[in-house]
C-alpha cells in the first residue's frame, strides 16, 4: 500500500518535470539550446495561478501558462534564431528575467489560497485495476494530458515527415535549407512550442501538485528537466521514465520527512539535486558508450552565407 | 569574407556580418542596452500601476544619492565583482560555470569554520590572510567538482554547477541550524559571531571594508594573467578555438581544472569577505543571489577584469536601489533582478547588431554585389 501511494505521488510530482523536459526535447531537437526552462516554468506557474485566481477556472489558467511560457521563449527565439546571439547566455538571461519578473508581479499573490485547481480525477473502470489503477489512473487532468503527449511526440518525431524535418534541422540545418524549407521558421515553431510546454509544466505545479504561488516555487525543476533531456537521449518515452524517477525522489523525500526520520531535512532536500548530478554522469557515460550524440547543430547559430 | 550571389526573397530584413565592429558602436551597445532595458522596465512598472519616474528616482537616490547610499553600493560591489571575475575567467574558455552562488557559500563556510573552530586564537595579521586562503580553497574545491566531471567525464558543467548551488546553500543552512548554531542566537539561525580578529577592517562610519582591496587586487592579477602570461594565452586560445588549442598541444583538461578552481576560488573569497566584512557570522541568505547577478556582470563587462569592477558597481547600485524601494515604497526588491535580465537581453541583441548589420534585401542587384560594402 505504501509503495503504491509513493509511486502515485511520484507520477503526480513528475508531471511538471515531464512537460518541461518534453518541451526542451523539441527545442533541442531543432538545434536550439534553451536554458531558460526555469524562467519559463515560473512564468507559467504564475500566469496559471493568477488566471485561475481571477477566473476560478484552472483550464483557463493552463491556457495562460501555455501563453506565458510561449511568450518568454519567443524572446529567446528572437535573440538566438534571428539575431544569432549566444544561446547559453540568452537562456541564462531568460531564467534570471523570469525569476525576477514573476517575483515582482507575483508579490500580491503569495500565500493566497487557490480558488480552484486540478484535483484527482479517477478514471472510472481503469482506476479499479489493482496496483496500476491507483498509481496511474487516480491522477489529475494535466497528468493524463502528459500521458497522451509522450506517445504523440514520439510518433511525431520518429514516424512523421514534419518530425523528420525537425530532426534534420537540429542535425544539419544546411540540408533542410537545401530542401527549400525555412530553418528559421522551423526553429521558431519548436522553440515556442517548447516554451509553451515548459509554461504548462509550471502550471502543473501551481495548479495541481502544489496549488498556490510562492516566489521561485519551481526550485530548480527547470534545470532538472534540462538534465533529463540528456538522460532521455532526446527521446520522449525515456523522458517519461526520467521524470517519474525524479518524481519518485521527490515523493520519497516528503514521505521520509513526514515519517520523522533522524536524517536532517536539509540533507533530504539535497536529494533531487545530487540525484540529478549522478543521473547526468551516468547518462553522459552511456551516451558516450552507445555513441548517442546530441543533435549535431545544437547550440550553433545558422548562417546561410557560411554553410559548408 | 567572400559572399556569393544568391537569390534571397526581396523585402526581407537579413543580417550580415560586419568585417569589424566599429569602435563607436562597440562602446555604445552596453549604454544603449541599459537605456532600452530601463524603458522596457518602465513599461512593466506602468503595467503594474507604478509611476516609473518615481520608482527610478527612488532607486537612483537610494543607491547614489547619499554618502551612505554610495557606501552601501560599494559594499555590494565587493562580492559581486569577486564572483563576476571568477565567472568571467571560466566564460573566457567557454566553461559555463554558473555555480558561483554555491562556491560563494562554500568559501564562506570554510572561512567561518577556520575562524570559529580551527584558529580563533590567531592574531588578525595571521587569521585574515588564512581566512582569505580558506575562502579561496573552499570555493575552489566546490568549483572543482563540476570542473573534474567536465574535464574527465565530459559531463555538462552548466547543470552540475547549478545543482551544486542548491546543495551548498542547503549545507550551509544545515550548519547554521544544526552543529554550528549559536545557542544564544534567539531564533535567527546563524553561527556564533566571529572573534574581532577575524573582522575585515572598515572605513568608518560606513560599512565599506577591506574586501574592496581584495576585489581590486583580484582584478589586477586576472588582468596580468590573461594578458601577460603563457597560461592566460592558453585560456584565450581554448576559448576561441578548442580544436586549434588541441592541435597546439595545450592540455585542455588540466586548464579546465585550473580555471574552475580559480573561478570557484574567487567566488569563495567573495563569500569570505561577506562573512568577515559584513555579517561577522555565517547566516541564512548570506547572499541575495550575487552568484547569479555575477553572470550578467561578467558578460556585460565583456569578461574584461577592469570593466567587471565598473559594471559590478553599477549593478550593485541596482541592488541597493531595489532594496531601498522595498524599504521606502514597499515595492518588491525583485525589480532589480527583473531589470538585470532585461539589460542582458538588450545587450545580447545589441552585441549582435554591432557585429552584424541589418540590411533590407532589395529587388535587382543584391547588396553583396556592391564592392564598397564587402
Amino acid at each position: 500500500m505504501l509503495v503504491i501511494s509513493v509511486l502515485a505521488a511520484a507520477i503526480g510530482a513528475g508531471t511538471a518535470i515531464l512537460f518541461a523536459c518534453l518541451g526542451e526535447i523539441l527545442c533541442e531537437r531543432a538545434g536550439i539550446l534553451n536554458l531558460g526552462v526555469e524562467g519559463m516554468m515560473l512564468s507559467g506557474a504564475l500566469a496559471g495561478f493568477a488566471t485561475t485566481y481571477g477566473t476560478g477556472n484552472p483550464w483557463l489558467g493552463a491556457l495562460a501558462a501555455l501563453a506565458a511560457g510561449g511568450l518568454l521563449s519567443l524572446i529567446h527565439a528572437l535573440l538566438t534564431i534571428s539575431l544569432n546571439a549566444n544561446q547559453v547566455v540568452s537562456g541564462l538571461a531568460l531564467t534570471l528575467f523570469g525569476g525576477g519578473l514573476t517575483a515582482f508581479l507575483g508579490q500580491p499573490l503569495v500565500g493566497l489560497p487557490a480558488p480552484a485547481s486540478f484535483g484527482k480525477l479517477p478514471i472510472p473502470g481503469l482506476a479499479a485495476i489493482p496496483v496500476l489503477g491507483p498509481i496511474l489512473f487516480r491522477q489529475d487532468a494535466l497528468t493524463y494530458l502528459s500521458y497522451a503527449l509522450v506517445p504523440l511526440l514520439w510518433y511525431w518525431i520518429y514516424r512523421t515527415r514534419p518530425g523528420l524535418y525537425l530532426r534534420a534541422v537540429g542535425e544539419s540545418p544546411a540540408t533542410v535549407d537545401a530542401m527549400g524549407l525555412s530553418v528559421q521558421r522551423l526553429r521558431y515553431i519548436y522553440v515556442v512550442l517548447g516554451g509553451m510546454l515548459a509554461g504548462l509544466g509550471g502550471a502543473a505545479i501551481s495548479l495541481a501538485s502544489n496549488p498556490g504561488w510562492t516566489e521561485n516555487m519551481t526550485a530548480g525543476r527547470g534545470w532538472i528537466a534540462i538534465a533529463l533531456v540528456i538522460f532521455a537521449t532526446w527521446n520522449p518515452t525515456r523522458a517519461a521514465v526520467g521524470a517519474y524517477l525524479f518524481g519518485g525522489v521527490e515523493a520519497l523525500q516528503f514521505r521520509l520527512q513526514g515519517a520523522g526520520t533522524s536524517i536532517s531535512p536539509f540533507f533530504l532536500n539535497m536529494l533531487p539535486y545530487l540525484f540529478t548530478i549522478i543521473v547526468l554522469v551516468l547518462a553522459t557515460r552511456e551516451t558516450v558508450r552507445r555513441r548517442i550524440a546530441a543533435p549535431a547543430a545544437l547550440g550553433l547559430p545558422y548562417f546561410r552565407e557560411e554553410r559548408s | 569574407m567572400k559572399l556569393e550571389t544568391r537569390r534571397v526573397r526581396p523585402g526581407l530584413w537579413r543580417i550580415e556580418r560586419r568585417t569589424a565592429p566599429t569602435a563607436g558602436v562597440a562602446a555604445l551597445v552596453p549604454l544603449v542596452s541599459i537605456l532600452l532595458a530601463l524603458l522596457l522596465g518602465a513599461l512593466l512598472l506602468l503595467l503594474a500601476g507604478q509611476n516609473p519616474l518615481v520608482v527610478y528616482g527612488a532607486m537612483l537616490n537610494g543607491a547614489f544619492g547619499s554618502l551612505n547610499g554610495v557606501a552601501e553600493t560599494i559594499v555590494k560591489t565587493i562580492p559581486l565583482s569577486l564572483a563576476a571575475l571568477g565567472v568571467g575567467i571560466a566564460f573566457r574558455m567557454l566553461l559555463w560555470n554558473i555555480g558561483a552562488e554555491g562556491q560563494l557559500y562554500f568559501g564562506a563556510i570554510a572561512a567561518t569554520g577556520l575562524a570559529l573552530y580551527v584558529m580563533p586564537w590567531a592574531p588578525t595579521v595571521v587569521l585574515l590572510p588564512m581566512m582569505v586562503l580558506a575562502g579561496f580553497v573552499g570555493g575552489a574545491l566546490w568549483g572543482l567538482i563540476p570542473g573534474a566531471l567536465r574535464a574527465f567525464l565530459n559531463v555538462n558543467e552548466i547543470i552540475t554547477s547549478l545543482m551544486l548551488n542548491y546543495v551548498a546553500i542547503l549545507f550551509s543552512e544545515y550548519l547554521v541550524h544544526g552543529p554550528w548554531r549559536n545557542p544564544q542566537g534567539l531564533g535567527f539561525p546563524g553561527t556564533r559571531t566571529l572573534p574581532d580578529s577575524a573582522w575585515l577592517p572598515r572605513l568608518s562610519p560606513t560599512r565599506v571594508h577591506l574586501g574592496l582591496l581584495l576585489a581590486v587586487i583580484a582584478a589586477g592579477v586576472l588582468f596580468v594573467i590573461l594578458r601577460r602570461t603563457w597560461w592566460g594565452y592558453e585560456i584565450r586560445v581554448i576559448g576561441e578555438n578548442q580544436r586549434a588549442a588541441r592541435y597546439a598541444g595545450i592540455n585542455i583538461p588540466r586548464n579546465m581544472l585550473l580555471v574552475m578552481a580559480v573561478s570557484g576560488g574567487l567566488a569563495g573569497i567573495a563569500g569570505m569577505s561577506e562573512v568577515a566584512g559584513i555579517a561577522h557570522q555565517l547566516q541564512r541568505s548570506l547572499s541575495p543571489g550575487y552568484g547569479y547577478t555575477a553572470i550578467i556582470v561578467a558578460w556585460l563587462a565583456k569578461l574584461n577584469p577592469w570593466s567587471t569592477l565598473m559594471v559590478a558597481f553599477l549593478f550593485a547600485g541596482l541592488l541597493v536601489g531595489g532594496d531601498q524601494l522595498q524599504i521606502s515604497m514597499g515595492l518588491p526588491a525583485a525589480i532589480a533582478p527583473m531589470l538585470q535580465g532585461t539589460i542582458l537581453f538588450f545587450l545580447l541583441g545589441g552585441e549582435v547588431l554591432s557585429r552584424y548589420r541589418l540590411t533590407k534585401v532589395r529587388r535587382g542587384p543584391t547588396p553583396d554585389l556592391n564592392p564598397a560594402q564587402r
